[in-house]
This record gives structure tokens, C-alpha cells and sequence, in this order.
């Protein structure tokens, strides 16, 4: 035997062995961990997982950021800061857990802004009043903490950490959006009208949040055999349509939806029709915001070289510095 | 073995998966978080900054936003020595059948006080 063959055969064994324990780490509900054998798939299924989640986080700095200067008060603008902090922050968390599946944090940056990395069609979505920053806290924080939850679950994890860390941060945004909307729907006609349109505005395309229907959604399957997902898109929209059910009583305000109604026989809950359409359109790049947010995302890069530069400059000539000192 | 790692904390990288990058990335750093005197610096996670005063500072806004840390330590990543994953079963195999270091292996005296 030539010694590539050899190699060859040492790798093939190695394959085996691996895919293995990889196979009985999932079967016992275990970890997989970055130094482990897996799956060419299981990485790049998570790493365009994980990544998109963190351009998400990162994307959606934007519609809430515009409405920092006018926040209602200082508090409010203080409120809303810590929360952008906050998205950035995650994003942060999410490219380090995609890191270790070997893509450099670089070219994860270079994909979003080359236009050839997707993020959550939710913020395609333009935010036109105050009210809409209770909505997106409310709702799209909601949904998004609905998804996040059992992620904390996740079997790749560094993924599971990452998600375990933001879904404590995330509850904070859920709970500030709620009382936005709640002081408004309390506030003036004028204030509870706002508060009802931004409700009515962000309903659907939080529902949409979740993906496209099970019989539409052809990698959650896998992803649930991997232990990455636990629950299908539409058991999550359902669960999320429950809690909002509720929640809405309490703000005194009501879902856009005539249809919502929990189905006893199936024990879900069940809502009105989705444009499934408009999804499509917007993830393809052709929704309200989505040019403006690429955009905005480019110029910040591109803006922000100069500081990349000077602190590495700075790094250079201190580490030299150090160096001749020694 | 040594390898640049991230949020896996067991300071690894994984193979990378397409062609290098043309230009140096800030390295990768390994933040390490005490919540509380008295207790140990836990890994928090991982960060890129261009030097160890940068690193600090960012693992400051980063992993303290919420008066999680009273000290941190940032490790480059590289400096990691991690075991071998692969020979896991043979390196770890001592305590495997030796129940008798645990306290729980002797049963005897259960019941009598203080013990």
C-alpha cells in the first residue's frame, strides 16, 4: 500500500469513528463541541444558522438606533440605548459561536455586506412612530424570545451558551416594548390609536418570524434530527399567538386578526392567513427597508474603517515598543 | 496542542473551511469573568480586539453590561493548550471504575450522625 493510501484509509476510519460518536451524542441528547467530529452538513447548516442570527442582531440595531434622538424622554432614550447595546452585544455572542465552526468573524461581515448573507426579514420593516418601538419590543422581541428559548437547547454548544446568555438580556426588551405600548393605550385617543396601528402594522410580519409552514419548510426536518431545532415553525407561531392572546387583554388593545382561535381538538392555537408572498419578497431583498438597511450597514463599515486601522496601528507600535524595551 | 478557539471552552479551532483571508484579523481573545469576590474567573466567551488594552475594554462593554464581573482576565486564544479530543477516553480513563474516591461509595454508615 502507497502511503496515501494508507492516509486515505486512517481518514476513512477516522470518518467512521467519528460520525459514530457524533450519531451517539445525539441520539443521548448530548453536546457537540467545536473540536468534535461532525457532519460537513450539521457545520454549514449551523454556520448559515448561526450566522444569519447574528447579521439579524446586527441589522436590527438600525430601525430602533433611528429613534434613539426622538425618544420621547431621557429615560426612554437611556432605555433604548442600553437596548441597541444590547443587539450589538448579541451579535457579538452569535459570530464568536459561529466562529468556532471555522468562518472567520472577516468574511461573515464581508457576506452581509456583499449582499449574499440573509437576515430576519423583520427588519425590512420601517418603524414610523414611537408606538412602533413598543411594538417591535413587544411583538418582535416576543417572537423572537418564543424562537430563542428552546435554541438554548441547541445541540451545537457553543450555540446553546451564546442563546442561553441573550435569552436573559432579551426579556428586558420584551418587557420595556409592553409598557410603551400599555402607557399609550392609556395615554390620549390620539396615543391608543398609535398604539393600535403599530400593533396592527408589526402582528403578521412577527408571525412571519417564525419561517415559512412545516409543509414549506424543508430544512427544519433535518435540523430537528439534529437536535438544533426542537419545536416546527408553526408549533412555535402557535405557542407565540397563545401568550399574545393573552397579552393583549392586558394592554387593552387587540390583535389585527378575526381569525385567531384556540382549536380544541389539536390543542393549538390557530390564526388567520399569512402572506406568504410578501415573506419571499422581502427575503429576496425587496421589501420596504431593505435596501436602506444594507446601505446603512455598508457606509457604518466602510466609516468605521479608520478606527479599525488606527487601533491595529496603535497595536503594531505599542507591541514594537514593548519589544525594545525588553 | 495549542488552537484558537471561541465560545468552546475547550480553546479549539475548528478546520477552516474555505481560503485564508487576505488580510490579518485582530486575534481572538478568551474572556474569563469573576462575578463576585470569592468566587473564580469563569470563560465568558470570546472577543477580536487589536491588543490586550483593547481586549479588556471590550470585554468590559461586552460581557459586564449588567454588574456581571468585579475582574476579568482576557487570554489570547493561541495561548490555550488544550487535551486532546480525540484521545479523551484513554486520557480520562483513571477514575473510570474507581467509585471508591466518592463518599457516596461507602454506605455502611449511613445513619450515624456527623459522618
Amino acid at each position: 500500500m502507497t502511503t496515501t493510501a494508507i492516509d486515505a484509509r486512517s481518514r476513512e476510519d477516522h470518518d467512521a469513528a467519528g460520525k459514530r460518536q457524533f450519531d451517539e451524542l445525539i441520539a443521548q441528547d448530548s453536546r457537540i463541541e467545536p473540536r468534535d467530529w461532525m457532519p460537513a452538513d450539521y457545520r454549514k447548516s449551523l454556520t448559515r444558522q448561526i450566522s444569519q442570527h447574528a447579521h439579524s442582531e446586527i441589522i436590527g440595531m438600525q430601525p430602533e438606533a433611528n429613534w434613539i434622538t426622538r425618544a420621547p424622554s431621557l429615560k426612554r432614550k437611556a432605555v433604548l440605548m442600553a437596548k441597541v447595546q444590547d443587539e450589538a452585544g448579541h451579535g457579538l455572542y452569535l459570530y464568536s459561536a459561529a466562529e468556532t465552526l471555522g468562518t472567520p468573524r472577516d468574511r461573515m461581515t464581508e457576506d452581509l455586506i456583499a449582499g449574499k448573507a440573509r437576515y430576519s426579514s423583520i427588519f425590512n420593516y420601517p418603524v414610523l412612530t414611537w408606538a412602533d418601538i413598543g411594538a417591535i419590543g413587544w411583538l418582535v422581541d416576543g417572537a423572537a424570545i418564543c424562537n430563542q428559548v428552546p435554541l438554548c437547547r441547541a445541540s451545537y454548544g457553543p450555540y446553546g451558551r451564546a442563546m442561553v446568555r441573550i435569552c436573559k438580556e432579551e426579556s428586558f426588551h420584551q418587557r420595556q416594548g409592553f409598557e410603551i405600548l400599555l402607557e399609550l393605550a392609556n395615554g390620549t385617543p390620539e396615543q391608543r390609536a398609535m398604539a393600535q396601528d403599530a400593533v396592527n402594522r408589526w402582528y403578521a410580519p412577527s408571525l412571519m418570524m417564525f419561517g415559512p409552514p412545516d409543509e414549506d419548510s424543508p430544512n427544519s426536518q433535518q435540523s430537528m434530527l439534529w437536535n438544533i431545532k426542537r419545536f416546527s415553525n408553526d408549533e412555535l407561531r402557535s405557542r407565540f399567538v397563545g401568550m399574545m392572546v393573552e397579552q393583549v387583554r392586558v394592554l387593552g388593545l387587540e390583535l389585527p386578526d378575526k381569525d385567531v382561535r384556540f382549536n380544541e381538538e389539536t390543542g393549538r392555537w390557530e390564526h388567520g392567513p399569512l402572506d406568504w408572498n410578501e415573506f419571499k419578497e422581502v427575503l429576496a431583498g425587496r421589501g420596504p427597508c431593505n435596501a436602506q438597511r444594507m446601505e446603512r450597514r455598508r457606509e457604518a463599515h466602510e466609516d468605521g474603517a479608520w478606527v479599525r486601522e488606527a487601533a491595529a496601528a496603535y497595536a503594531e507600535k505599542q507591541a514594537l515598543k514593548h519589544a525594545q524595551a525588553a | 496542542m495549542t488552537g484558537g478557539s471561541t465560545t468552546g471552552d475547550d480553546g479549539a479551532t475548528a478546520p477552516s473551511s474555505g481560503p485564508q483571508e487576505p488580510r490579518a484579523a485582530w486575534p481572538l481573545w478568551e474572556v474569563f469573568v469573576r462575578s463576585s469576590r470569592g468566587l473564580s474567573h469563569v470563560h465568558a466567551g470570546s472577543l477580536h480586539a487589536p491588543d490586550a488594552e483593547m481586549a479588556v475594554r471590550n470585554a468590559r462593554d461586552l460581557y459586564t453590561r449588567r454588574n456581571e464581573g468585579v475582574s476579568l482576565w482576557v487570554v489570547p486564544a493561541t495561548a490555550i493548550i488544550t487535551s486532546d479530543p480525540y484521545a479523551k477516553d484513554q486520557f480520562f480513563e483513571s477514575p473510570q471504575g474507581k467509585d471508591y474516591r466518592h463518599a457516596t461509595y461507602y454506605t455502611k454508615s449511613e445513619g450515624v450522625k456527623h459522618l
